[in-house]
């Protein structure tokens, strides 16, 4: 009996180790538990009439946060990855120079100044911030499909041309295959900034995590920005340790005998 | 053996070189297109109005369309995709005709602008923006072709900034909107772009103080490798803005608890917090490109020091340090530029800088002002770069 | 089996190939040689249209390879290659199964064929069916790509160095697979390589190229007795001629049966060239010879080695 306890306790406790678990529950308590740390930030900033953010529900804010990301992550992934086997084929890779110089070039840009630059064009609100990370997002997306691309070995091309693979059989059986440990690092890079960039997007009326920061700062309410901060650096350590293990999914290959 | 030789072949017979420059043809395409649907100019009634567009009539009129003739040199070397002179000749054009368009939009101000209303506001449209763009990648992909070496198109390009800049510097672009929103806060912007670099500077030198001895721990003590680049990827997965919110609480509990602090300098916002956040933001590439430049140093240069009586110091500082040198300036590049931008960021503790221009014009809604931050902001992270990326190629020829 | 007529192939203004004709016969080992720029890789790469010929015709069971799509002749032929191009994400039996999978075969054939290959190419299928390629040495890759290549029963299968890259005994040891797979299977084959021991030992048929076009042709013993040409003689080795020679001949085809002898003996399957070298280190004149069976069958004198040379 207490045998059985053990054993499920010491399960808990490793899985408590896993650092990606630990890090979901700390955002699931942060998102869905602050109204009861209440009591905590009034104890901490005892100055502040109002020691919570309660304009709108931590919930609703991440949801936002994680939609207004997503759908660009997914337009930047779409587009990102036919550019990168446009310019990888015969037929552009005439463009392949000039689609690398901007993806350089573009990722020296501030993703504030990108942001900023969206508001003129498209007013303010979501839409701005949805565009601008995703051309932003866009950058590392495609450079890390061509990187992978590129990194296929000659002869593996070679064979799979070889024993009669079609083109497109090439392409999505051999080419994307083994082109997607090294594509996946890039979205991890464009979507983690994206979940920086979309916290900046409340400064031009995106309604995200970046929310309670902006108004906190405005304000002068600490317990605000502290809040935010939370939710949002939790929701960034959750999805890169996510991506990390998605990334030791994908080339499972390169360390499995079995 | 014959492999190689097969591929050379396949590679020299490229049968499907086309006999164009296809990336021209879409250049000029798109730039015919975007000048024809789109507007040079607009014009406003105030800095915060939108404006009305003003058509091409209004800004070639009097013959001016003729600074624009070295257009027929960009349509003519799509016929030339591999001739050598010829896209030095196209990279020369567009950087004319970049800087003829924007004569002829401060021109073109100049004599829209209306006397009776001083306030009115004539700035870029849809049209001069695209075309810019055109230009600047037409000028890219020529460069690309002309077959030079990374540095050099790298200088090259820079020089071809020269005309654009004596067209902006000469006066002659003063009437437009952006130029007028600087003339109008010469001091703001000059304090901004001080403190700016100054954020840069101050948060250079901590990190290359902390992070190039942690870079060399890291190095010599693999049991630290792992420990300590997770612990700063974690710091740098964590968004600007929220680490920039998470010190303010402490560090004001910090200076409420011991006031001499605050006597320093210490407080929860303005330039200390961002520069102890961006400076934990920067510790992971150059750490990082420390210890990679140190483990790229070939073993047997080690060994073969080491075997001619050199001791452990002289090792380091003879071979060590000077081979690892480049790929920690190609480290430095990354974090230089990615200072540049999260500065912006620190604006919002009150920390100043060009990001100050961008919120507040943001919050105003005065796009002449978000302008005046984004594009100094944009070339400082240019420059930056180029001149690193110069620097870290010039290296690299060093030691071949 | 497959045919050339006059073809021809340049780059530019370089001709790699020029007016080749050559007809290779179903079951025929034929190995192209020569030296490096000699264009038989472009040749070996033009039968399953890797590389289009610019002229002439080249034929494969009687019709201009152009009348096929590419691919579906690149799967009714094999393709190994030197530097093997396993898919590293794939398991050794997805590898194997690549070309029956594109072809549409059942799963139940595929799992077998692999097991069947596998064993042919010297592989214990449970063990290895489901490794990763990169937890292989160089040899059992290049297996694995040979069993790849016949995976679908090729009626050709095309070789390009496929052992120039692993080490000698691993070569050794593949050549002597690749004979008893050729036996095995009757398979038509064409292998391009750099190494005349390597093309006298596989080879039913030699074709020597130089400078694209095809110096000669002939079995290896046509080639080392009447070299056509002062570049054949040049290239197949003048100093080596004698050595090569004797390695087309079995003891078996030269000893005394009946004879008698003391000492180790050697089979008589064994090659002259392996004879002479035991003669020479253990300074005999003489040794017995054993049978398939192992029983003695004769013995071989040194004499015996230079009998009948012209």
């Amino acid at each position: 009996m207490s045998g059985t306890m053990n054993a499920g306790a010491r399960r808990g406790i490793g899985l408590l180790a896993d650092p990606l678990i630990l890090s979901g529950l700390v955002l699931a308590g942060l998102v869905f538990g602050m109204p009861l740390l209440k009591p905590v930030f009034a104890a901490l900033f005892p100055g502040l009439d109002r020691p919570l953010y309660e304009q709108d529900s931590f919930l609703n804010l991440t949801i936002a946060h994680v939609v207004l990301v997503g759908a660009s992550s997914a337009i930047s992934l779409v587009i990102g990855v036919l550019a990168g086997v446009f310019v990888t084929r015969r037929a552009g890779r005439e463009f392949r120079p000039l689609v690398e110089t901007i993806v350089a070039t573009g990722q020296t840009f501030p993703p504030v100044a990108v942001l900023a630059v969206a508001v003129p064009l498209l007013g303010f609100g979501a839409a701005p911030a949805l565009i601008a990370l995703a051309i932003y997002g866009l950058l590392p997306i495609t450079e890390a499909v061509v990187a992978g691309i590129e990194s296929v070995p000659v002869g593996v091309r070679e064979a799979a041309r070889g024993i009669g693979m079609s083109a497109r059989g090439r392409l999505l059986h051999v080419e994307l295959p083994l082109a997607a440990p090294v594509a996946l690092a890039g979205v991890r890079t464009s979507v983690i900034i994206n979940i920086g960039t979309a916290a900046i997007a409340s400064t031009v009326g995106a309604k995200t995590l970046g929310l309670p920061i902006i108004v906190g700062l405005s304000g002068f309410n600490t317990a605000y920005v502290l809040q935010g901060a939370l939710v949002v650096g939790a929701l960034a350590v959750f999805t890169d340790l996510a991506f990390e293990r998605l990334g030791r999914r994908l080339d499972r290959w390169k360390r499995d005998s079995a | 053996m014959s492999a190689a030789l097969s591929a050379g072949g396949e590679a020299a017979a490229a049968p499907d070189a086309a006999p164009f420059n296809p990336v021209l043809l879409l250049l000029v395409v798109a730039g015919i297109a975007g000048a024809a649907s789109l507007y040079p100019l607009t014009r406003a009634p105030n800095r915060l109005l939108a404006g009305q567009p003003v058509p091409w009539s209004a800004v070639i009129e009097g013959g001016r369309a003729l600074v624009m003739l070295p257009a027929l040199i960009l349509v003519g070397g799509i016929a030339f995709p591999r001739r050598r002179g010829i896209q030095f000749l196209v990279a020369a054009a567009a950087a004319l005709l970049a800087a003829a368009l924007l004569w002829l939009a401060g021109d073109a101000a100049l004599r829209l602008a209306d006397p009776a209303a001083p306030a009115a506001r004539i700035s870029f449209g849809g049209a001069f923006w695209v075309l810019e763009a055109v230009f600047a990648l037409a000028a890219a992909d020529a460069l690309q072709r002309s077959g030079m070496s990374p540095a050099a198109r790298l200088a090259l390009g820079a020089l071809l900034a020269v005309p654009l800049l004596l067209v902006l510097f000469s006066g002659a672009a003063d009437s437009l909107s952006i130029l007028k929103e600087y003339a109008n806060r010469r001091d703001v912007f000059a304090n901004a772009l001080t403190r700016h670099i100054e954020i840069v500077g101050g948060t250079l030198v901590p990190t290359l103080l902390i992070g190039i001895p942690l870079g060399i721990a890291a190095f010599r003590r693999p049991a630290l490798r792992g420990p300590l680049f997770s612990v700063l990827n974690v710091i740098q997965t964590i968004p600007s803005i929220a680490l920039f919110g998470l010190l303010i609480a402490p560090l004001s509990g910090l200076v409420a608890l011991l006031p001499a602090l605050g006597s320093i300098g210490l407080s929860g916002i303005g330039v200390t917090p961002a520069i102890i956040a961006l400076t934990l933001y920067a510790l992971l590439p150059i750490a990082r490109s420390t210890a990679a430049g140190l483990e790229q140093v070939p073993a047997a240069a080690i060994d073969a020091a080491t075997g001619m009586g050199m001791t452990r110091g002289q090792v380091f500082r003879r071979v060590e340090a000077p081979l690892a040198f480049p790929v920690l300036v190609a480290g430095l590049r990354v974090t230089l530029v990615q200072t540049i931008g999260m500065t912006a960021v620190a604006a919002l503790i009150g920390a100043g800088g060009l990001g100050a221009l961008i919120f507040q014009g943001l919050a105003a809604s005065a796009i002449d002002l978000v302008l005046l931050g984004v594009v100094p902001l944009v070339a400082l992270a240019i420059a930056a770069d180029v001149l690193l990326k110069l620097a870290v190629s010039m290296l690299g020829r060093n030691r071949a | 089996m497959i045919q050339f007529e006059h073809v021809g192939k340049r780059y530019g203004t370089s001709e790699v190939v020029s007016d080749l004709s050559l007809s290779i016969k179903a079951g025929e080992f034929c190995v192209l040689i020569g030296p490096s720029g000699s264009g038989k890789t472009t040749t070996l790469r033009m039968i399953n249209r890797l590389i289009e010929h610019d002229s002439g015709r080249i034929l494969f069971d009687g019709a201009e390879i152009r009348s096929f799509a590419p691919e579906a002749l690149r799967r009714r032929m094999g393709y190994a290659i030197q530097s093997i191009g396993l898919f590293p994400h794939w398991t050794v039996e997805e590898n194997i199964a690549a070309v029956p999978k594109l072809l549409g075969w059942s799963k139940a054939k595929i799992r077998d064929r692999v097991t069947e290959l596998l064993g042919l190419v010297g592989l214990d299928a449970t063990t290895y069916r489901g490794r990763y390629p990169q937890h292989l040495s160089g040899g059992q890759q290049q297996r694995v790509g040979v069993a790849r290549a016949l995976a679908a029963e090729p009626q050709v299968l095309l070789m390009d160095e496929p052992f120039g890259a692993l080490d000698p005994v691993t070569r050794d040891a593949l050549q002597a697979e690749m004979l008893r797979v050729h036996a095995a299977s009757g398979t038509t084959i064409v292998l391009v390589t750099h190494d005349m021991d390597e093309a006298i030992r596989l080879g039913s048929r030699i074709v020597i190229l130089d400078q694209g076009r095809i110096a000669q042709a002939g079995s290896p013993r046509e080639i080392l007795t009447r070299p056509a040409s002062d570049f054949v003689a040049d290239f197949i080795g003048r100093d080596e001629m004698g050595l090569r020679l004797l390695s087309i001949e079995t003891v078996g085809e030269r000893m005394r049966p009946g004879e008698e002898a003391a000492g180790e003996p050697i089979a008589a399957s064994a090659t002259l060239r392996h004879a002479l070298s035991l003669l020479v280190s253990r300074a005999a004149d003489r040794l017995p010879v054993t049978g398939a069976d192992g029983a003695p069958a004769g013995v071989i004198h040194l004499a015996d080695l230079t009998v009948g040379r012209p």
